[in-house]
């Protein structure tokens, strides 16, 4: 347990984002080791292997692609690399630091599955990632790695680079495949799902940058390798992105299974100006908030999801004894209210009724029947929308006000916020 | 301002990668606002004549991302994150000095037109860095008053990205230069690849 480098080992080299560098350090040679090997044994591999998506849900990689139906061709692989979650940023890091070990993961995916036209779905702000991405792609494509007949192999492959604009509902995977094609980006029915009907109604896999950068060193070192790290139900290792009241906030890339106290404690140098530790939030701004008596939970899955939260993006968000739940749980609905997409009424028109409330909360003008209404608009979003934006925009307020409905109390007795910071109205 | 032929051929270059012409509608659209800085609705018109599609297919999409610009506004774009985990870390503070330093409210640009700054409740993706802002959607982290300010003296002289090729490509150099602000004492980039690098380094050693 503990820091294990797997996406991260070579990070330290200089000039990792040249292809040469990348591949002095043993890049590519999972991607040929792959072209030798049949399709479904790949899929057996990565099925074998345990590897879960990064990207939130935790879906069981090999399963996914092997939902996909027999003989409908063409068939597509989309990296989801729209990372937005607050609180993330380690598709960002990987990508900015190691362009060319994701795109050896996407082209292994999409030869496992038998795909010739690969997307990268990146969000519009991170212009910088794009063109270390685009530099990548075409230094893959000047070396044969991409193009007609890859490495003599037979394999005709491409990537195409997308720039997303500024919405955080396109890393829904439905969405993303809607914006791609073009359109506003709003979420679908599920069924069909993507495996079946996905990008241009085609059999499609949506995998997040994370999971795609695993794949080289499952090939690479094989199944079995993989399945050794970590927990029995969530293999190898995960980045973890920290931020918030620690000391030392940044990626952390660890074996599934290290305790959080080890990440926020030894690793992140534990709470800054020696405050104590109030509350954390292991999966991002959609995940619900655990206490300093969760600290020995495992960072794992199914050890999360079992304290009451979920590990989501793997975002770790601490917060000190003078943070404002209130405000923070504000922060973040108004984020979500930002974000709908305005398809489905319970998630529109209810995020902005929460956002409305909580505003009320840190002026002072909340009656004791908010903390309650506020719950009761919670329970009528949450799995009443398409996607889960909507459930998830309720799951950290109603987590705060289980845990700290004291300090909402305090908001309406003491006509304001008690934590009074010097803070200007910036919230717009 | 109609779009230039050179945006015109590339935007078919674009369109000719995708399985269908509609995928191009939003790199057509990152193509206008790279040229002209905004996107009206008569280039809206013009990429839809491009692409071949209804005027109203682009003008839907278009509207649907925040990054899409219809307006003009200053040489360079100035955004504070103020979601929680920056909120944590003091980026209401640092929001309200850019205001004070600026001159001007949230949303608006300065007088001499270098600069539309706004806070945004949309992650940016720099949580490990925060307070950060993105100044033209590259990364400033770990931002204190003297560094915000030796970024706004920067941008008030830049060329903007959307001000021509050449005016662009001595934007890049200016971008560039901004790696020679003065580093705060004990500032390290932390969520981007230089802060990373360095702990790798600590960690190998």
């Amino acid at each position: 347990m503990g820091i294990k480098r797997v996406l991260t080992k070579d990070f330290a080299t200089e000039n990792l984002t040249q292809l040469s560098v990348y591949e002095k350090t043993g890049g590519y040679a999972g991607f040929k080791k792959a072209l030798e090997m049949q399709p479904d044994e790949l899929v057996e591999m990565v099925k074998k292997s345990g590897l879960r998506g990064r990207g939130g849900a935790g879906f069981p990689t090999g399963n996914k692609w092997s939902f996909l139906p027999k003989g409908v061709y063409p068939r597509y692989l989309v990296c989801n690399a729209d990372e937005s979650e607050p609180g993330c940023f380690k598709d960002r890091y990987l990508i900015e630091m190691s362009p060319h070990q994701l795109l050896e993961g996407i082209m292994i995916g999409s030869y496992a599955i038998g795909c010739n036209l690969a997307f990268i779905y990146i969000r519009g702000e991170y212009l910088p990632g794009y063109e270390i991405l685009e530099a990548a792609l075409d230094q893959a494509r000047q070396a044969g790695y991409l193009g007609k007949n890859v490495l003599g192999k037979g394999f005709d492959f491409d990537i195409v680079l997308h720039r997303g604009a500024g919405a955080y509902i396109c890393g829904e995977e439905t969405a993303l495949l809607t914006s791609l094609e073009g359109y506003r980006g709003e979420p679908r029915l599920k069924p069909p799902f993507p495996a079946i009907k996905g990008l241009y109604a085609a059999p499609t896999v949506v995998n997040n940058v994370e999971t795609l950068s695993n794949l080289p060193h499952i090939v690479n070192n094989g199944a079995d390798w993989f399945a050794s790290m970590g927990t029995p139900t969530g293999k190898g290792t995960r980045v973890w992105c920290m931020s918030g009241h620690v000391n030392r906030p940044g990626n952390y890339e660890l074996e599934n299974g290290t305790p959080i106290r080890e990440l926020i404690e030894d690793l992140g140098g534990g709470v800054w100006k020696g405050r104590r530790l109030k509350a954390f939030q292991p999966g991002g701004a959609s995940m619900m908030v655990l206490l300093p008596e969760h600290l020995d939970v495992a960072l794992d899955f199914d050890a999360i999801q079992k304290a009451g939260s979920m590990a989501g993006a793997g975002a770790m968000v601490v917060m000190d004894e003078t943070t404002c739940m209130v405000d923070a749980a504000r922060r973040y609905v108004k984020f979500f209210h930002h974000e709908s997409c305005g398809k489905c009424t319970p998630c529109r028109e209810g995020t902005f009724w929460m956002a409305n409330l909580f505003d009320h909360f840190e002026a002072g003008e909340a009656k004791p029947t908010d903390i309650d209404l506020l719950l009761d608009i919670g329970y009528n979003i949450d799995g009443r929308s398409f996607c889960p934006l909507g459930d998830a925009s309720t799951w950290f307020p109603r987590s705060v006000i289980k845990y700290f409905r004291d300090e909402f109390q305090q908001h309406i007795s003491e006509k304001g916020c008690p934590f009074k910071k010097p803070v200007e109205e910036a919230v717009a | 301002m109609a779009i230039a032929r050179h945006t015109l051929t590339r935007i078919q270059e674009i369109a000719a990668r995708y399985p269908s012409r509609r995928s191009a509608i939003i790199p057509a659209l990152w193509e206008v606002q790279h040229e002209q800085g905004y996107v009206t609705e008569a280039a809206m018109g013009e990429i839809a004549q491009a692409l071949d599609l209804p005027p109203s297919l682009v003008e839907a999409t278009a509207s649907f991302y925040s990054m899409f610009l219809t307006r003009p506004e200053g040489r360079h774009d100035v955004v504070v994150c103020i979601n929680a985990p920056c909120m944590l870390r003091g980026a209401d503070e640092i929001a309200a000095y850019v205001e004070r330093a600026l001159g001007v409210r949230d949303g608006q640009t300065t007088p001499d037109g270098a600069i539309t700054w706004h806070t945004t409740i949309e992650c940016l993706g720099a949580c490990g860095g925060a307070p950060m802002m993105q100044v033209d959607h590259r990364f400033e982290e770990n931002l204190t008053h003297e560094r915000v300010d030796a970024i706004i003296e920067r941008l008030r002289e830049a060329p903007g990205p959307h001000d021509g090729p050449a005016a662009a490509k001595a934007g890049e150099g200016e971008v560039r230069k901004a790696n020679a602000i003065p580093k705060v004492k004990g500032e390290r980039v932390r969520s981007g690849a230089e802060g990373a690098r360095a702990r790798g380094k600590r960690s190998q050693a």
